[in-house]
């Protein structure tokens, strides 16, 4: 089965290449405290990757990634992102300062964790915000 | 760093710059821009930046090109001035 373009090489490249780029943006995200990149970079090529699915296959891309869970990524990592950022104030440091998140733990682990979570919460915001973008402006800014 | 490689790199650059405000078909403007962005993502990881380098590979040279490309198909391919 092909996609929109009856082509078999770009459909069977687009299948191949989706599942790389996404381990290398995971890769990216979750290396993003002690090497290049971060949550932005990482999050940006999840987003290219279900760009290229939606170019390059058409309508089935909007079967496994429907147009609302772009906003709803974006949403939810939002969401946790501020909670990680208030948590820290309600014992006593603040907003985000990692240190106080869980009291009782040693600070340099904390401090790890608590950038770990906020660049995969960063990279998960720019997957469904730059994945919205372009939904928004295929459609031409229609709610579809 | 190597000099010999930054000074060309520099060269093509600025001439993939003029290209992409000179050409009159836009779809050839968002290709040598999309080229230039990798170009410039090139220098910044030879002058030791690689997370510079990294978010525009990644933004520039990838997502914009297909933005300005989405948007491209709303609109006349060639331009008036």
């Amino acid at each position: 089965m092909t996609g929109r373009f009856e082509s078999v090489f770009l459909d069977v490249v687009t299948r191949a290449m989706v599942p790389l780029i996404q381990v290398f943006a995971f890769y990216i995200i979750t290396h993003g405290h002690y090497s290049p990149g971060g949550g932005f970079q990482g999050g940006v090529m999840l987003a290219a990757s279900i760009i290229l699915l939606r170019i390059a296959l058409g309508e089935e891309s909007y079967r496994r990634f429907p147009r609302e869970a772009g906003i709803w990524i974006a949403g939810v990592a939002t969401l946790l992102f501020t909670l990680l950022g208030f948590v820290s104030i309600l014992f006593g440091g603040n907003f985000l300062e990692y240190a106080y998140v869980v009291p009782g733990m040693d600070a340099v682990e904390l401090r790890y964790w608590g950038i770990f979570f906020a660049e995969v919460f960063i990279g998960f915001l720019v997957w469904g915000a730059l994945v919205a973008i372009y939904d928004a402006l295929v459609t031409g800014g229609v709610e579809a | 760093m190597i000099l010999e490689l930054d000074f060309w790199l520099m060269i093509v650059l600025i001439m993939f710059a003029i290209l992409a405000l000179e050409v009159k078909d836009l779809l050839a403007a968002v290709g040598v821009l999309t080229g230039y962005s990798f170009l410039i993502a090139l220098l910044f990881s030879a002058l030791g930046a690689p997370d510079v380098a990294l978010t525009e590979a990644a933004l520039g040279a990838a997502l914009t090109g297909v933005l300005l490309l989405a948007s491209l198909t709303f609109m006349n391919r060639n331009s008036k001035d």
